[in-house]
This record gives C-alpha cells, structure tokens and sequence, in this order.
C-alpha cells in the first residue's frame, strides 16, 4: 500500500513545517523549503496542513504507485507525466495502481511537491517527519530516497480508481512566483553597510550560486562592505537571515540552516518571500526590495488568510466531489 | 542589588525576536540570559516556537499569525517586546545562583588528531606542550549550544593560546575535534566543514540522538579537560563506537 521509487532522483526528502523547540541545543528546525506549495499540496488533498510530503528537485525521482491514490503536485513545474500522460500541478490527480508518474522538463521552479491523501507513513524524531541528513533522523532512516525505496500510504483503503483523472478545480499560484522580488527588512546590522552598499543591494540583481543548497543560499554580485569591521559573538539566527560572508558577498540561510551565527546580520528576507525564494534555481537572479517590519507583518497574514480560503474552498469542492461519486 | 545592565531589542526578520546585552563574553551577562531563558520557558505558549539563548542575548522564533491573536491591537512585534521588557525587569537583584556541574572530557592531543597544534605554537612561540598544559589547566564555561547540533561553545581561552579561526577553512573536520577560535574553546560533534584551530581530538560523543539526553554538555556546565593517549583515544573511541 505505497509508492515505491525505481529511479533515485538527486535529492527527494520527506519534510514537514519543521522540527521546532530544539534550537536551543543546536538542532535545526529544518522542514521544507517552500511552505506554501507544500500547504497547497496537502489542502488539495484535504490533509492536515502539517501532513509531511515529499519534496523534490530536478532530476527527480520515477515513482511507481503500487496502490491508487489522490495526489497533488505543487510548487515547481518539472513536465510531470503519468504513464505518459501529461498531468498538472496545483490540481488534486486520481492515480490509478500501477501507474508511473515521472517528471520529463524543468519548466518551472526549482521543488516540487507530491502530497497524498492522509499522508505517508514517516519516522518521526522529536515531533517532526522532517529529514534531518546531519542527524540522520526523521523522514525516511534520515536520508534522500534511494531506487526501492517504498512509501507507505496511510490510508489503506481501495480507492477503486479505473483512470487517470484530474478533478475539475485547481490551486491558481501563477502569479506568486511570476517575478524575482524578494522583500526584506533590514537585519541589525544593516546601519554598518556603507550607504553605497546600501544602495547597491536593492539597485543590482544577484545570482544564485551553484553552492546553494537547503542550508543556504550563496549570492553572486556587487560586493557590500561595512563601514565598521565588527567581531559578532554567535547568536540565533533563522531561515531567511541574510548574512554578509567575509568575502563580501552575502548568504541567505534557508530551512536547514544552523541555529546560530557570527557573520554580520544585514537583512532578512520577509517570511512571505520565502517560498519564492526556495524556486529560485542556481544560476538564476534576484532582485531585493526593502520593506518595513509592519508591512512584513501585514504581508504575511493576508497570505496566510488566502491560505485558510484555498483549503475551504478545497475542502468543500472535495466533500461534494465524493458526495456525488 | 546588581545595576540594570543596558540592552537592545531588535527583530529577526517578522517571526523573530532578540534581546541582545551586547559586548563580550561575560560570564555575569551569561548567567542572566539563562535566568531569562527560565523565566521565558515557564511563560512560553504555543505561539512561540523557540527560545534560543546564545553568549549574551535571548531570541524568539514565533509563528506571527498566533503571537497576533495574543497581541491584539498592537502587532506582534510590540507585544513581544513589552514581554522581554518585563521578564527582563524581574532580573534586577534575583541573581539566583545555578548548580554547576563539572564534566571531565579526555582529549587525545596526538599530532595525528591535531592538525593544527604545530602553527598554533610557532604564531605563540610556544612548544606544543605548553599550549597543551594552557588549554588542560583551566576551568571552561559552556556559554550556549549552537551552530550544530550539541556543538558547545566554551570559554574563556587564556590569552596565550587564543588565536583567530583559520582564513580557508577546512571541508572536513572529523567529529569529536577540540578546537580554540578567539578566545572560545569547542568541540565538533559531527563531521563537518569548519575553521576552528584544532588542536585535539575527544573520544566521547558530543550528540547522541537515541538517547534522553541529546547533548553530552548544558549551558553552565563546567568543562574540564584531560590529557590521553593515542592507545587510550584508542581504547576509549572502541568501546563508545
């Protein structure tokens, strides 16, 4: 009663929101990257929206499903076909058994989301299914999925599906990551960098580097310096503070980053912005805009109320989806 | 009665918050962040997520939607910062003293398992052995746990062997390293990138995820270090493995 995997992608982990109240003795709360289409993956199917689902990047993993399912893909668009047949992300999808979903092109976006319905069955470590690779805990044995590796459903009942069939309402995300705006808010040690480097950070695109990874995100351009040479003794720091690296160039911490850090603190990325951050491929570039604390605040509460209207409509679409079967 | 100590508090970004003292590593400065740490433990609702207490400041990471539904009509953000206003307030005089305990650990200070020991004693002009006998002969605080997982970071070094981390990291550095960056002493529990200057390696381990106690070492605790043998390193890393 699972997916198996029979071809290893390069990097597909089971994560959930993060492993939180553990920072404090250096454990990091890891989690997905992109919380917003991991959301949207489990409302389509109408989990819990803490419901852990697998996470993947390109080249990504072929999957059998030796069981039928309900799925949803979200957040990146990798050219997903199943048993040939071209299917759609944002949308929940009625996968019967013995299908093989694999993903062909990346189109768009840098992780994909696969969420079934109620969920996989995960090792759990300290009240979170995130994998943690440093621990080797959480997820699957802590680890990326290798070929033969089996998920497990949680639900076991037959779902009796006969076709392919994506069901009539999608998640419209189109316009969420349409742009490389990433909002930030200036970290506390933003009044050192010199004014013109003020300045540079919000007038320049930086790349993505090829060294980036779930820990961090290292940028590529214009170098910032600081106007006063500052030794910090370590304390917290969190996804989406941007440091400033003794080489001049900075480093946006993302889900899996350490809990404390020593490098000047110059900004962080508004918690909204995140997820787009996450799609962001190597090699791509992106464009800072400042913004204040209180519109960061606004920001993202307004996300987090369209999030809490997508999952009622879903939830409602689903309910009289199955009424009628 | 002590004297307030002055601080800051600034935001880590919308769903973080710091109360920072500032300066250096100070023991005194240490003790009340653990004090605040209690104190913010016995208070801590759902809505926060974590409290991260480091050398001298206290953070919170907060899930914003729940803080909001605490805070009313003022944002998060402010409601936050009235709370470590008045737990920061209850500090004043209620230095209440901590039970200290003392850990020993074994250091294998072999040149095998401390690349570094050589340069260490040419920039301090000193033989390796002095710079060994210095790093054994005090007594070190645990400041705060970071970085990574059970990695403590210690101090004081005394000045004579305190020496800054190396300009080109290393890619790798086998866990269970003893290394000096400024006047901090640590150890690395993992294997992992780093640029501390290592100059021994302890057979004990650092961070065990199977058991209770996750960390070897506490906040507060006192660290003592003793000299061992490669044969005993040896020895003692068979029967821990």
């Amino acid at each position: 009663m699972g997916l198996r995997i029979i071809k290893a992608g390069i990097a597909d982990s089971i994560q959930d929101m993060g492993r939180y109240g553990y920072q404090q003795l250096g454990i990091p709360p890891g989690g997905v990257m992109d919380r917003i289409a991991a959301t949207i993956a489990n409302t389509l199917v109408g989990n819990h929206l803490k419901e852990p689902v697998l996470e993947m990047h390109f080249p990504s993993a072929t999957i059998l499903f030796e069981t039928s399912m309900m799925i949803a893909l979200t957040g990146a668009d990798f050219g997903a076909e199943i048993n040939g047949k071209e299917v759609l992300i944002n949308q929940p999808i009625l996968v019967p058994a013995n299908s093989e979903l694999r993903f062909t092109k990346k189109k768009m976006g840098s992780k994909v989301y696969l969420s079934v319905e109620d969920g996989f069955e995960t090792d759990k470590w300290l009240g979170s299914s995130s994998t943690s690779f440093q621990i080797q805990k959480g997820g699957i044995e802590g680890r990326y999925l290798v070929k033969n590796d089996v998920l497990y459903f949680k639900n076991k009942e037959d779902l009796e599906i006969d076709l392919l069939t994506h069901l009539p309402w999608r998640a419209s995300m189109s316009e969420f990551y349409d742009n490389n705006r990433i909002n930030f808010m200036p970290g506390v040690e933003y009044p050192l960098l010199e004014k013109i480097s003020q300045s540079s950070m919000v007038t320049n695109d930086f790349k993505v580097s090829n060294q980036s990874n779930r820990m961090g995100y290292r940028l590529e351009g214009q170098a910032l310096l600081l106007s006063i040479k500052k030794e910090c003794l370590s304390s917290a720091v969190s996804f989406g503070s941007i440091q400033l690296l003794p080489n001049a160039q900075m480093i946006v911490l993302m889900a899996d980053h350490q809990t404390t850090g020593g490098y000047p603190r110059i900004g962080q990325v508004a918690t909204s912005s995140l997820p787009k951050l996450a799609q962001v491929s190597a090699g791509e570039t992106i464009r800072f805009e400042l913004i204040t604390h209180e519109v960061a605040e606004t920001m993202y509460i307004q996300q987090q109320q369209n999030l809490q209207q997508l999952q009622n409509a879903c939830n409602f679409r689903l309910q009289e989806y199955f009424k009628n079967e | 009665m002590l004297p307030a100590t002055p601080y800051q508090i600034y935001a880590i970004g919308d769903q973080g918050i710091t109360l920072d003292y500032g300066g250096e590593m100070n023991e005194t400065l240490n003790k009340k962040i653990y004090q605040l740490y209690s104190l913010l433990k016995k208070w801590q609702p759902e809505a926060i997520l974590d409290i991260i207490p480091a050398y001298h400041s206290i953070s919170l990471i907060y899930d914003l939607l729940k803080v909001k539904k605490l805070a009313g009509t003022i944002t998060a953000y402010q409601f936050l910062e009235i709370k470590l206003r008045e737990t920061e307030a209850q500090l004043i005089g209620d230095i209440t003293v901590m039970m200290n305990r003392t850990i020993n650990i074994p250091v294998c200070y072999d040149l095998s398992l401390a690349p570094d020991l050589d340069e260490l004693a040419k920039i301090h002009h000193l033989s390796n052995e002095e710079i060994i006998e210095i790093h054994i002969q005090q007594t070190y605080r645990v400041y705060m746990i970071g970085f990574m997982p059970g990695f403590a970071y210690m101090g004081s070094v005394d000045n004579r062997i305190a020496s800054p981390r190396k300009s080109n990291p290393r890619l790798q550095v086998p866990a269970g390293s003893v290394g000096i960056a400024g006047s901090q002493t640590g150890i690395y529990p993992f294997n992992s990138p780093g640029g501390w200057q290592i100059i021994g390696q302890t057979p004990h381990m650092l961070f065990d995820a199977n058991k209770e106690n996750l960390t070897l070492l506490e906040p507060g605790d006192n660290v003592r270090f003793h000299k061992i043998s490669l044969e005993e390193f040896h020895h003692l890393k068979n029967k821990i493995d």
